[in-house]
């Protein structure tokens, strides 16, 4: 009985569980768009997205219903013929930078991109002092 | 005994600093909340058909009638959305215009779910595709925006009503409707 009853509850719980799922997902969610190109600008776009729902996971790579809206509306936009860009702005203006994967170079984020090159220019000088003065 | 140059420490110092900021992560661990950026901005166009058959659906129109209303993020597959309907049962009774969205839904779920759970929404609309969802910033269900008269966005409550957020959400529409 103590192993019958977890089952038990899984069998007592589905109906509100399993009807997110009830509905069928949005017509683009797993369909491609029928022109290559825009489906490849599409993919490259997704693959930069953060799936709110699962928040380590782009929506390219998430099941969850709301990265399938979220794609969704990523390829329809890409179909009505809006650019990339233009997308990733109109979620970022509803989400913050938090929605998307591809950092923006801003007051916030210049560190990001300035120590790498501050610790490679200070690897050579150092490594210049050490060796390159003997030869 | 020879004197050690201080920058020896360095790579210590450095490491430490990395242990401290590991620590300080694991002990208050950010927020997994992402809160809407849509506070201050108007709603987005959209038209939702209705999603129950004795309540009409939703558009922006509705939401610019010179009054506050809360518009609740929802659907019948939700299970704190179970829980926080006592709460908007209260909220409704103290006067408060509650319209709604009921997210990736059928008609007979929505059906079910507010015969047993109350209907304390004037207006619900149906959001298949999560486009109001997604285009006012909210990242999940059950949440709560409160929508002042001109249809400007002023407040979002992220997860279900807790029995304090009654009052706190009433002190919002009054604020919205300054």
């Amino acid at each position: 009985m103590r192993l019958l009853a977890p089952l038990l509850l899984a069998l007592a719980v589905p109906g509100a569980a399993l009807a997110q799922n009830a509905m069928p997902p949005a017509p683009y969610a797993y369909r491609q768009l029928e022109d290559p190109a825009a489906e490849a600008q599409a993919q490259e776009l997704m693959e930069t997205l953060r799936c709110l729902k699962c928040q380590s996971q782009s929506i390219a790579d998430s099941d969850a219903p709301m990265a399938g809206d979220m794609r969704h509306q990523v390829r329809s936009r890409i179909a009505a013929g809006e650019t990339p860009d233009a997308i990733r702005a109109w979620l970022v203006e509803r989400y913050g930078d938090y929605v998307s994967y591809k950092p923006r170079l801003d007051t916030a984020t210049w560190p990001l991109f300035a120590l790498p090159l501050l610790l490679v220019a200070g690897t050579a000088l150092a490594l210049w002092r050490r060796f390159g003065r003997r030869g | 005994m020879t004197r050690v140059k201080w920058t020896v420490w360095l790579p210590l110092a450095v490491f430490a600093g990395f242990v401290a900021l590991v620590a300080l992560q694991l002990f208050r661990p950010a927020g997994r909340e992402v809160e809407s950026a849509m506070i201050g901005k108007p709603v987005p166009a959209f038209t939702l058909p209705p999603a129950s058959a004795d309540r009409p659906g939703l558009s922006p129109a509705d939401l610019r009638d010179g009054k506050p209303k809360l518009l609740n993020v929802w659907a019948s597959w939700c299970i704190p959305c179970a829980a926080e309907a006592p709460q908007l049962a209260a909220l409704q009774r103290q006067g408060a215009d509650i319209v709604s969205v009921a997210v990736r839904d059928t008609p007979d779920d929505v059906a079910r779910f507010l015969a047993r759970y109350g209907n304390p929404y004037s207006r619900i609309g149906a959001d298949d595709l999560s486009q109001v969802q997604l285009g006012i910033g909210s990242s999940g269900v059950p949440e709560t925006f409160v929508i002042d008269g001109q249809g400007i966005i002023r407040y979002q409550h992220i997860g279900d009503i807790r029995e304090p957020d009654v009052a706190m959400l009433l002190g919002k529409l009054r604020e919205a409707a300054r």
